[in-house]
């Protein structure tokens, strides 16, 4: 009967699945369904790293210019948040399997503060673009792709769109169209991400999560750490890709 | 448990590692190379920056082999998509047919 016991211990805990064997066995199939998840993930927004290295190459000269008139030290200082999210949602997973409970809602408080502030500055820089009349075709109604050029000779005006040797208005709105999908997508995601971190939150202050039972605080931080993961690629590849053209 | 515990140190390791990756990309940006290298150089550090994310953060290092094949598969098939794409595209000037 001892040793029944100590199967019971094993078997025992509530959120054990009765199709899981225990609880390890439980954890890593979640674990790798989450990773079979990211794959798809992979691939979606490498169709559109796709659409994006394609046309750069068709337009580099247009690509430059309209990356130019993005803001960049918002975007840095926005993959600097999502970098530091990254970071307290790493570590809520830790506080997660050591089970220590307060670091741990405190952690998964800061992550999704972090996460909406990244969404505040990323708004900021969409309205920037609004003002500048630079939202691609028609998705605003009544308010079309038109931005002011910038003329040779004239004062600088930050406002107006710089065009390089070679680059037209109708290319830089290619580059505007695929920006504002690739970060749009990218929103989407972060917009979803804060919707499981507020579930995190919620589940973890009721004390769900513990030691052997802490998959959901895993897979999610998996999903964030992706998210975190094609914007250190979009930084680079939208807001900096023109800055040594002078 | 055979679960692997990282330790808080490696953490604040690999956050500060991603901190001056994205100091050293932006710096690089406005350096001039030769042979337009700023996108290979730009994109290294960003592929250097997502190994550690993937290997420490997502605790890839640790994890089965099963994850490090369904992760190197994805890799895989997303340059096959480059791949061909880019050997359509890239050589559509080599032949004189008119299109």
């Amino acid at each position: 009967m001892a040793s029944h016991a100590a199967a019971e211990d094993i078997h025992g805990h509530p959120a054990l699945q009765h199709h899981f064997e225990n609880m390890e066995q439980q954890r890593e199939a979640g674990t790798l369904g989450m990773w079979i998840f990211l794959v798809t993930e992979i691939m979606f927004f490498g169709g559109m790293f796709l659409a994006y290295a394609l046309y750069r190459t068709l337009y580099p000269a247009a690509f430059a210019s309209g990356s130019n008139h993005l803001d960049i030290t918002l975007g840095a200082v926005n993959t600097g948040v999502l970098i530091l999210s990254s970071f307290t949602m790493a570590m809520a997973v830790y506080f997660t399997q050591v089970g220590n409970r307060r670091p741990q809602i405190i952690c998964l408080g800061l992550t999704l503060i972090l996460g909406l502030t990244f969404l505040g500055i990323k708004a900021v820089e969409y309205h920037d673009k609004y003002e500048d009349h630079l939202i691609p075709g028609h998705l605003i109604p009544g308010r079309p792709f038109d931005p002011v050029v910038q003329e040779e000779g004239q004062p600088v005006d930050h406002h107006k769109l710089h065009l390089l040797p070679g680059a037209t208005k109708e290319k830089v709105e290619m580059f505007y169209w695929i920006y504002f999908a690739m970060t749009g997508m990218h929103a989407l995601h972060m917009i979803i991400g804060a919707g499981l971190l507020t579930f995190l939150l919620i589940y973890s202050m009721k004390g769900r999560f513990d030691p052997e039972y802490h998959s959901p605080v895993e897979v999610i931080g998996l999903y964030w750490h992706f998210v975190d993961i094609v914007w250190i690629f979009l930084f680079p590849l939208l807001y900096l890709l023109g800055r040594h053209y002078h | 448990m055979s679960e692997h515990i990282v330790s808080v140190r490696v953490y604040i390791t690999i956050f500060m590692v991603l901190l001056v990756g994205t100091a050293l990309t932006v710096l690089a940006a406005f350096v001039d190379f030769p042979w337009r290298l700023n996108t290979i150089v730009a994109l290294t550090i960003a592929t250097i920056k997502a190994t550690f994310v993937v290997l420490y953060f997502m605790h890839v290092r640790y994890s089965t082999r099963l994850v490090w094949v369904i992760l190197t598969s994805a890799l895989f098939w997303m340059g096959i998509l480059f791949a061909f794409t880019f050997s359509d595209y890239l050589t559509r000037d080599w032949i004189s047919i008119q299109r």
